[in-house]
């Protein structure tokens, strides 16, 4: 005997999706899991004695931490913090939320508000409020994104190929990393070199230690850095191996050589590194975001991080990672958006995570879009990969929003990625530091990613990249060479990008370069205003992101059919009969055909020859020992319609209605159209054998026995989505052909080749 | 000559020929083939404190004061060599700099070779902040 299990077994199907591999945390504000709020966390308040900040958030300037003193020096404007300090946080909170008061109004605000108040104030927001006021707040109009660009072989082939593919799709900036850090050389000629195919623009970043980081980029292969870190708490900061001083110091030396540069910050990463001080996550992430401002960087890699993932086993902890973004584009830093750590193994929840940035927009909505595979993403897989690129493209023209993609056509990334693959050949060959196969080459471009390749392995390439270090190649060769062996084009792009340090415009808050141009917060600025105002997406760009592949039209729907009509002309011939007449026979089922059927459609969306699906079901009436008879109706195309007037011309009563597509009904004379005897309305998963069934089911009704019903199993497949486009236009040319008080036809059918 | 505007910005698109790199080429100067024969070189692909002023005073007219700084303190540090750069990145790190006289010394350097006014003040404010904190102890 089986024992029944005392478990209602929903909860066993629950634990194998994917969702129950997501670890989830309780609210335990003493140990540092509270998202928003927590005892610990200072009332705002602040103090300024003879122009000096006596006090700020309940902390007496004698007790101020480094952070503290950082920000009351740096990030603190006294001539404005009592006003925006007396404000009431609530009425701040509907400001931010009020489409008629300005942005500029609240920006400077932000510059005499505290972490404390601002924290509290973005507190009173629901997740709605915050998108909203996000959308508002941004400080660029136009949307952008960033990719990474990286491989587990640290393969230079494969990096330029990707490089070109992402700069393709359409990503403002890209940024890799290595599994070996003495690859970075190699890795920085290899993106620099991809970036530069098909147009100039792509800003590029090779994440690495920080003073390798600042020599790959004076040598002139990068042109911006985020790695830059910062921290909530003072022991967590010095954990990280830096203090505020420290890092604004390299803010400045970056500035000094002409790279663009932003600050990264996230929620989670104090609590991860030990030192939280029992404070919320969002209060914390508002010290770091003042300590940016403070430090004069332009902006922020924000919210959705290395901690996004441990952000996100706390309650509220996503809705937590929106409103750190919120303060971000509040204290008018350009915001890199974070959702670039998988932070959950859930695609709903990565679904959901991922569109209130889409729809706002945001300067850089991913702060990293992995561009390449998961397996090949050298800084952990992102929220988003490219195994799901094709379905952000399909949610940015599902929501009209511009996530700062373009679909790419097949042919033109295979294109780019072979004239990548060659340019950095090229320029390796030119140098002296590598010469790749063909098979090399030839892998790489077809390559989803690096298990796909046979290229070079993370040995050479650091032997590539330690002969790039020491030689001092710098950008300067490389164009050199790109020029040399016929790259030109590249060579004039990879310049271009280098050039941008020299007036320095793209140093300013939000810059990225479109159509050869800056586009940033000082001349594209976000003058969202209510409806009408702010970004939209012009019809070009709508037409641009409507663009993903393989979409139906009614053409191809009726070339489609053209290819079955020649292999039906060989199975079947209808052969019109002149006006059906009543049958008064009680043998006689009639199967009621729809206006196109045989005409001008030839297969059912399940993909079953028409000649086939009548074969079965008039041979299943034969067998019964009655007599099937075929009309064609020309008033109708519905199905019930069909079958209800197929029953009442028929002798037995018993009718069957059969649309083109496949949906089949089974009437009878005198039920009311609706309410049919039997329905196959799943034409997509009807199979031959259901069809049979039908037939025969028919003939019983037919014998005034009462059978078993046709059931079409279903396994709950999202029939709507995958047929109803095709079955909407098929159903056009039916109703196209449909005529008022058009009388029934007897059709003759011969079969002429076997019947399966 | 007065100072810039927002509607000055970009400079390469507004200004191109007043835009300079390093050793006084303009955009138009720098092309593809001046860098093939080697009359463009990395040094004139550099920024210059003149750029990052200009830079400063953009940023401060469309209201971000900080990041003027920045660039101000940046235009400072354009003719410091790297490793000095360097040295001095590394000294302000925790726990590097057993004293405040190191940090003081290093600010000095950068005021007295560099004319770095604003990075020295910078690292002196650095300074008095990690003796208050107590920063000034070996880290093993």
């Amino acid at each position: 005997m089986t024992e029944t299990p005392n478990r209602w077994k929903r909860y066993a199907d629950w634990d194998e999706r994917p969702l129950r591999l997501d670890k989830f945390a309780v609210e335990d504000a003493a140990n540092g899991f509270s998202a928003f709020s927590s005892p610990a966390d200072p009332k705002p308040g602040i103090e300024i004695a003879g122009g000096r900040i006596a006090s700020m958030d309940g902390v007496l300037e004698h007790d101020f931490d480094m952070i503290d003193r950082f920000i009351a020096t740096h990030h603190i404007d006294p001539a404005i913090a009592p006003e925006a300090m007396a404000m009431d946080s609530r009425e701040v909170a509907r400001m931010l939320v009020d489409m008629n008061v300005p942005r500029q109004t609240l920006v400077k605000l932000a510059h005499g508000m505290t972490p404390a108040k601002l924290a509290s104030v973005v507190s009173h927001l629901n997740a709605l409020e915050i998108v909203f006021a996000y959308s508002k707040m941004r400080a660029r109009k136009t949307p952008g994104n960033q990719a990474h660009v990286t491989n587990a072989k640290d393969d230079p082939l494969q990096l330029a190929a990707d490089a070109a593919t992402a700069v393709a799709f359409g990503f403002d900036e890209i940024e890799t990393t290595m599994r070996v850090s003495r690859n970075a050389w190699s890795n920085a000629v290899a993106c620099a070199v991809g970036g530069s195919v098909g147009r100039w623009g792509t800003l590029f970043q090779c994440s690495s230690e920080e003073a390798e980081e600042l020599r790959i980029g004076m040598a002139g292969f990068t042109s911006y850095a985020e790695t830059v870190s910062v921290y909530g708490t003072e022991k967590t900061f010095i954990d990280g191996d830096d203090t505020p001083w420290s890092k604004a110091f390299l803010a400045a030396a970056y500035a000094s050589r002409g790279i663009k540069m932003r600050c990264t910050s996230g929620a989670g990463s104090e609590l991860l590194m030990g030192f939280h001080e029992s404070k919320s996550l969002l209060y914390l992430e508002a010290r770091c975001l003042c300590l940016q401002r403070g430090m004069g960087v332009q902006g922020t890699q924000n919210g959705g991080i290395d901690g996004a993932p441990l952000t996100a086993t706390i309650p509220g902890g996503v809705r937590e990672l929106m409103a750190e973004n919120l303060i971000a584009v509040w204290l008018d830093l350009e915001c890199a958006s974070g959702n670039d750590a998988r932070s959950t193994e859930s695609e709903i929840r990565v679904g959901a995570k991922i569109l209130p940035f889409l729809i706002a927009g945001s300067d850089l909505i991913c702060s990293g879009f992995g561009s390449i595979l998961k397996y090949d993403n050298s800084f952990n897989p992102s929220l988003l990969n490219g195994e799901e690129l094709e379905d952000y493209l399909v949610l940015q023209r599902d929501f009209e929003a511009d996530g700062g993609l373009t679909p790419l056509p097949e042919s033109r990334a295979l294109d780019l990625r072979a004239r990548a693959v060659e340019a950095l050949s090229a320029v390796y060959e030119d140098l002296g530091l590598a010469t790749p196969t063909k098979d090399m080459k030839q892998s790489v471009v077809v390559g989803s990613g690096s298990e796909d390749t046979r290229s070079f392995l993370p040995r050479d390439v650091a032997l590539i990249s330690e002969a790039i270090k020491e030689r001092g190649i710098a950008v300067t060769d490389v164009i050199k060479a790109l020029a040399k062996r016929g790259f030109r084009e590249e060579a004039e792009n990879l310049l271009n990008v280098v050039k941008l340090r020299v007036s320095g415009d793209y140093l300013q808050t939000s810059a990225m370069i479109r159509n050869g141009k800056i586009v940033s917060a000082i001349n594209d600025p976000n003058d969202y205003l209510g409806p009408g105002s702010g970004y939209r997406v012009s019809e070009s760009r709508r037409l641009e992101l409507n663009g993903i592949r393989d979409v139906l039209d009614q053409k191809e729907v009726l070339r489609s059919e053209a290819m079955h009509e020649k292999d039906e002309a060989k199975r079947i011939r209808y052969r019109a009969l002149g006006a059906a007449k009543q049958g008064t026979d009680a043998s006689d089922i009639v199967i009621g055909i729809s206006p196109a059927f045989g005409l001008k459609l030839f297969q059912t969306t399940g993909g079953h020859r028409l000649s086939e699906v009548l074969a079965v079901v008039t041979g299943a009436i034969v067998k019964r020992g009655l007599k099937p008879r075929i009309v064609r109706f020309g008033h109708t195309a519905d199905t019930s319609f069909l079958g209800l007037s197929a029953a009442r011309l028929a002798g037995s009563g018993i009718g069957i209605g059969l649309q083109a597509k496949g949906t089949a009904v089974i009437h009878q004379r005198d039920r009311l159209p609706h309410n049919n005897l039997e329905l196959f309305s799943n034409a997509p998963i009807t199979r031959l054998e259901h069809y049979r069934g039908l037939g025969s089911n028919a003939a019983a009704y037919a014998l005034s026995e009462m059978p078993e019903p046709v059931v079409v199993p279903t396994r709950g497949e999202a029939m709507g989505s995958r047929y109803h486009a095709r079955t909407a236009l098929i159903y056009a040319i039916e109703t196209g052909l449909t005529q008022e008080g058009a009388a029934p036809e007897e059709i003759g059918v011969t079969f002429t080749v076997a019947k399966s | 000559m007065n100072k810039l505007t927002i509607a000055d910005y970009p400079l390469a698109e507004t200004r191109p020929d007043q835009v300079k790199g390093n050793r006084g080429k303009t955009l138009a100067e720098i092309t593809l083939d001046a860098v093939i024969e080697g009359s463009v070189t990395m040094e004139d692909l550099r920024i210059t404190p003149q750029a990052l002023h200009n830079q400063a005073e953009i940023a401060r007219a469309a209201g971000r004061p900080t990041l003027a700084l920045n660039f101000e303190r940046g235009a400072e540090l354009v003719e410091v060599p790297q490793d000095v750069i360097m040295a001095a990145y590394e000294l302000l790190r925790p726990g590097r700099a057993t004293s405040k006289r190191q940090l003081l010394d290093a600010a000095r350097n950068m005021r007295e070779t560099y004319k770095a006014e604003r990075i020295a003040c910078f690292i002196e404010e650095a300074a008095f902040t990690y003796e208050e904190r107590g920063l000034f102890s070996f880290r093993f």
